[in-house]
């Protein structure tokens, strides 16, 4: 299997220079051959571990409990206008 | 060549619990932008989810009333995907296992029903909400939303035709409402629909499917559907090919044209969600939600048919929608002699008179124990029927009851046959050519007399009196 080591990057948004990702390339194949290793074992009749805990879902009632925070919450964003997010325009 | 067009239909309902799907957050409508976020919804390291018993409950409680099948357990997957509206970077969804799946909705076709399968109800969260307009070069965010519950529904590609497809939306956001698991309103975006929609020719497998999206009421469904139906066969019979693609639906040129490229870029990569364990749900649980079931559309209809005499149009009508039914069954409790009666002035005259007010029932001027006086006015012979009508108009200007404007507007129906008497005695003596004519066998001279008498008494005397005293006056 041989992984494209630019779109990977592309869909997690991380930024690779040629070198790099001409040396993660390797390491990322290797990584998906061990799992390949692992997908050769037949686990036909084995039921998929969901989570690691052998636990069900705690739930929470439906009651607020959070009020509004907002000037605390947007104090690290980059850019904000009466309130709202500013982004970089999303459609062109 | 003959085509037949498939559509499978994929709905977001906003599940209308008080504070959203993993953290305590309010999910009220309307409120000042990124008020009601913390730092669960805003997806900053380290904050876990738990998930809402209310969004689990009213999921339940949708999957019983489509009679599917609930999973006892279901697990939570990630959905990966870069937008500004996703703070975390993916959607919280489920996945391979849902909390429903298997069930149908039997939708009305002509005069039969056609049952359409439901494959699955998923919980997920939904994102906030991206405001491009009026704005350079920039995006607004407001993240109020983002965490608020949504079940999708998914159909199974049951659906022949753009009819079909409304049918079925109607009928599921009826059964929504119905249920109270949302307020569905399509306008505030709490029921979305997504259309998957192919052509082919009988008898071979299934066309390209594209996805239509951007589609907030039932007519521009309908309209979207129709269109990219001719447009794909068009398409296919020009040597074309239809490509696998998401389109949306431009209400205002009345077509759909393909999504860019960078709005579509997926690869949602889903994997489980390490943050929540299994949910899982017992079937005492299951069985408890279930003896909560509200009665639902249809139990609703065969019941105003059998209990209250109502043809089954009279008792569609009725129970377009929760309120509306209660609402007959208060006027019924208040004028139970005729429950017909009811129906033709509940479903004719107010809701014609509430549908020109843009209003509905709850918000209705007159009550149904105002209306039922005005009911007990028409029974007791004190106005006709006809007089009902202006003395209703009166009511719904005022808020007054049938009894004061029938007194101010003096429309009390004259049943005194010693009044009635007089003036088919007075009209006999005014009109000698046509009572000669009458006696000597021109029986269609009786509504001349009808309408002469009704007329001397302004509209007021009660007809039926009116019919019997001159048959036997205009004989003598």
């Amino acid at each position: 299997m041989d992984i494209d080591v630019h779109k990977v990057a592309m869909l997690s948004r991380i930024r690779l220079t040629d070198d790099e990702a001409a040396e993660l390339g390797p390491q990322l194949n290797s990584i998906l051959g061990y799992v390949d290793n692992l997908q050769q074992v037949n686990t036909d009749g084995v039921v998929e571990t969901a989570h690691p805990h052998d636990a069900a879902m705690p739930l929470r009632s439906d009651v607020v409990s959070n009020g509004n925070r907002r000037d605390d919450l947007q104090s690290p964003a980059p850019k904000t206008e009466s309130g709202l997010y500013v982004v970089p325009k999303v459609i062109e | 060549m003959s085509w037949e067009t498939v559509i499978g239909l994929e709905v977001h309902v906003q599940i209308n619990t008080k504070t959203k799907a993993f953290c305590g957050c309010s999910t009220e409508f309307g409120a000042d932008p990124n008020s009601q976020t913390c730092p669960v919804c805003l997806g900053m390291p380290g904050q876990l989810p738990v998930l809402n018993m209310e969004a689990a409950r009213k999921s339940v409680l949708t999957g019983l009333a489509i009679n599917g099948t609930i999973n006892l357990e279901s697990k939570f997957d990630r959905k990966n995907y870069f937008y500004p509206d996703l703070p975390k970077g993916y959607q919280i969804t489920q996945f391979p296992v849902p909390i429903v799946e298997l069930g149908h909705l039997d939708i009305p076709v002509g005069d039969g029903e056609k049952r359409i399968g439901i494959t699955r109800i998923h919980m997920e969260e939904d994102a906030g909400k991206s405001m491009h307009e009026g704005l350079d070069g920039v995006s607004h965010i407001d993240l109020n939303r983002s965490g608020v519950p949504l079940m999708e529904i998914v159909s199974e590609p049951d659906m022949r035709n753009a009819d079909e497809a409304i049918a079925y939306l109607k009928q599921l956001h009826q059964l929504i409402l119905f249920l109270g698991v949302s307020g569905a309103n399509m306008e505030k975006g709490q029921f979305r629909c997504d259309a998957n929609v192919s052509v082919h020719q009988p008898g071979t497998p299934l066309g390209t499917r594209s996805e239509l999206k951007n589609m907030n009421s039932f007519r521009f469904i309908k309209q979207a559907i129709d269109y990219e139906v001719n447009r794909q066969i068009e398409l296919i019979e020009d040597g074309g090919e239809v490509a696998q693609e998401t389109r949306l639906y431009d209400s205002v040129k009345g077509e759909t044209r393909p999504m860019r490229s960078k709005e579509e870029a997926h690869d949602y990569r889903y994997f489980p969600e390490p943050d929540l364990p299994p949910l899982r749900i017992s079937q005492q649980e299951v069985e408890a939600i279930k003896a909560g079931m509200p009665e639902l559309p249809g139990q609703l209809r065969a019941r105003f048919e059998s209990e209250f005499g109502l043809s089954s149009y009279d008792a569609d009508v009725l129970t377009q929608t929760r309120e509306l039914a209660g609402w007959y069954e208060s006027l019924v409790a208040a004028h139970p002699a005729d429950p017909k009666r009811c129906a033709n002035w509940l479903a004719n005259e107010l809701l014609g008179r509430l549908k020109e007010m843009e209003t509905d029932v709850a918000d209705s001027p007159v009550s149904a124990h105002k209306l039922a006086g005005l009911l007990d006015r028409i029974a007791d012979n004190t106005i006709s029927g006809k007089s009902a009508k202006d003395v209703l108009d009166a009511m719904m200007a005022s808020g007054d009851d049938a009894d004061a404007i029938i007194e101010a507007k003096g429309l009390k129906q004259v049943s005194d046959s010693g009044a009635i008497d007089e003036m088919i005695l007075k009209v006999m003596a005014d009109n000698p050519q046509q009572l000669e004519q009458f006696r000597a066998g021109k029986d269609k001279l009786m509504g001349f007399f009808v309408g002469q008498v009704m007329k001397a008494s302004r509209g007021q005397a009660n007809p039926a009196m009116v019919n019997q005293r001159l048959k036997e006056l205009l004989k003598a």
